[in-house]
């Protein structure tokens, strides 16, 4: 079997312009599916997690009747009494943050142009709010106690002029059906690098956001965050004891879930263009070589080689060709993936509606992956090599010695 | 004892519509021991009939029997491991492995029978020492001259210690200085082993070395030294 091994690897190197080119055609072929899934996994990573920092959480409580696409108001639809909940929950050791959220929509406008809002009333102190808070631009973060002052997203003052201290009218839904009307002041400019949501979404204290809509000691949500996204069910189950709806990230981000396990069927069938390329490379190259070395197949086969040895020998050259290839591959891609992150690639505005995708794409290499597209590449290079090795293996002796060479 | 008997044998190659009979009712006995060349002109079935008694091909009719086995009922693989066990081959283009060192070509069946190591390494260098390569054991076949390599081919034909060695044409690529050099060594090897050697040939130097001349014309056996009939 080492002697297989020897001549495998010696074959390998009579032309080794050839084999070095075969075994980056695999290494380009590993490099390529290692930057697309990593791409993936950091577009994906990326719009789940801003949306878990920005939006949902990794839970959330919320009234039984509460209906995230109307944003009701009615005290019915709300959570009663929010900040003892909040605190009860708190009090859970996975829980980082848990924290109330009044969600309201509303119409901001300056003098001669307007905008349509979401309104989120949250508690400034709470840790929860920090990608605000660090997002911050100009101006200051909200306080608690603030009663007219806001913080308005970049692409919103932009598109309105508004700079910090500048007045502006906002006209709100109130919890009766009433439409309230108030001149807040512009306290801070902020970015999440989330385009979707800082264009549409203003922030106001949650005690301003309650009076102004004339839901006094109710919110929308209980937000939630954890320290570790894997205890999600553990504690929602846990909160199922509250009567009230228990909703975890994966419920309130179903779009984003199933756009990924599309996506990863998408990226299956170019993984299968990719490794059939380099799997035509590899046949080709041995193929090339059978031929070559028609005659030498007849010597073995003269000296009493059976078949499956030699048959032996091709498969160890393709298994060679892999190995090479992957080493070389998981080298490229993972220096592809570092070129790529330098500076990412920037989406701006482009993101998909309902997606809170960061404006640019990082990608994320998991070792998960790594293994499992080399062991995959290594798997069709090997197979890649049987067509060869068969033709080898059943070539005729005398029609093997009469070869040319 | 007989090595090797050959029972009223044909071979018919079929390429398109054309037939092509090599061997055309072909019988033979060689015994143990023998120094036979194989003779005739370009085309008399000389290769054909060594590779039927190679097990390298097999007859259209008749019967090959090696050292007692008949080897024209063998499988695909029983026939490489007939030849593996009983038959050494030495061909004229000296067919060598270019990738393996000399002492790695000669152990090659000696690896393949699964011999051990220690085993493997006291024979290689035996013979290599027999036909005077002991000192380029560690060259590869480019780095050696035709007449050595044919060398290396004798010895690693004799490695497995095979009853019979099959030779074609030995010295056709060689110059007259090399073919005899390469004639008396598997002469001496012969009478000094009694291994069984047939080749084919048509150089009347070679012939020479012979102890017993088969003459073939147009696949059938025109005249045998070792009886006489014609």
């Amino acid at each position: 079997m080492l002697q297989i091994f020897k001549m495998a690897f010696r074959d390998l190197g009579r032309n080794r312009r050839r084999t070095f080119f075969s075994a980056l055609a695999v290494a380009i072929g590993l490099a390529l599916l290692m930057l697309m899934a990593s791409v993936i996994n950091g577009e994906m990573g990326n719009a789940i997690q801003s949306s878990i920092l920005l939006q949902s959480g990794h839970i959330q409580v919320r009234s039984v009747s509460f209906d995230e696409n109307k944003s009701s108001l009615k005290w019915e639809d709300l959570v009663a009494s929010p900040d003892e909940i909040a605190a009860k929950v708190a009090a859970f050791p996975q829980v980082k943050a848990a924290t109330p959220r009044l969600f309201a929509s509303g119409f901001l406008s300056t003098g001669d142009e307007s905008t349509g809002v979401k309104i989120y009333g949250i508690d400034p102190n709470s840790v929860a709010n920090d990608p605000y808070r660090m997002g911050l631009l100009s101006g200051n973060f909200l306080t608690a106690d603030d009663r007219e002052g806001l913080l308005i997203g970049k692409p919103a003052a932009d598109k309105l002029h508004l700079q910090v201290g500048d007045t502006v009218g906002l006209s709100v839904n109130t919890s009766n059906g009433d439409v309230q009307e108030q001149v807040f002041t512009v306290r801070g400019i902020y970015s999440t690098n989330t385009y979707a949501f800082d264009v549409s979404t203003i922030l106001m204290p949650l005690a301003k956001a309650q009076a102004i809509t004339q839901t006094e000691n109710h919110a929308s949500t209980i937000f939630i965050l954890l320290k570790n996204e894997t205890d999600t069910d553990s504690v929602a189950a846990a909160l199922q004891g509250l009567n009230l709806d228990v909703l975890t990230w994966r419920d309130m981000n179903q779009l984003i879930v199933e756009f990924e396990t599309m996506a990863n069927s998408y990226i299956g069938f170019f993984y299968l263009i990719i490794l059939a390329i380099t799997a035509s490379v590899i046949v080709n190259t041995l193929i090339m070589s059978v031929y070559e070395r028609t005659r030498e197949i007849g010597i073995l086969s003269a000296v009493g080689m059976r078949g499956s040895r030699i048959l032996g020998l091709f498969l160890a050259e393709s298994a060679f060709l892999a190995v090479g290839g992957v080493i070389l591959g998981v080298i490229l891609g993972w220096g592809a993936v570092q070129l790529f992150n330098i500076n990412g690639f920037y989406i701006g505005n482009m993101g998909l509606s309902g997606f809170l995708v960061g404006n640019t794409i990082r990608a994320q290499l998991m070792l998960d992956d790594i293994v499992n597209l080399s062991v995959l590449t290594f798997i069709v290079t090997l197979l890649a090599g049987l067509y060869p090795a068969v033709t080898a293996s059943r070539l005729e002796p005398v029609a093997a010695l009469r070869a040319e060479k | 004892m007989e090595v090797v008997k050959v029972e009223n044998i044909t071979r018919v190659y079929q390429i398109g519509k054309v037939e092509t009979r090599a061997l055309q009712g072909v019988s033979l006995t060689i015994e143990d021991g023998e120094f036979t060349a194989l003779v005739g002109p370009s085309g008399s079935g000389k290769t054909t009939l060594l590779q039927m008694i190679g097990c390298l091909d097999q007859p259209s009719t008749g019967r090959v029997v090696i050292s007692g086995q008949d080897v024209t009922r063998l499988n695909r693989n029983q026939r490489a491991d007939m030849r593996r066990g009983h038959i050494g081959f030495i061909f004229q283009f000296f067919a060598l492995i270019p990738t393996l060192t000399t002492y790695e070509n000669v152990e090659m069946p000696l690896l393949l029978n699964g011999h051990t190591p220690k085993e493997r390494r006291e024979r290689v260098m035996e013979l290599l020492k027999a036909v005077d390569l002991a000192d380029r054991a560690n060259n590869r076949p480019d780095q050696l001259s035709g007449g050595q390599q044919q060398r290396v081919a004798i010895a690693r034909a004799l490695a497995p210690k095979p009853a019979l060695i099959l030779a074609d044409e030995p010295t056709a690529n060689l110059d007259t200085a090399n073919g005899r050099q390469v004639m008396e060594i598997m002469k001496k090897l012969n009478q000094e082993t009694g291994v069984t050697f047939v080749f084919a040939t048509h150089d009347p130097r070679v012939i020479s070395y012979a102890t017993r001349v088969v003459t073939l014309k147009d696949g059938v056996i025109e005249k045998d030294s070792a009886s006489g009939a014609k």
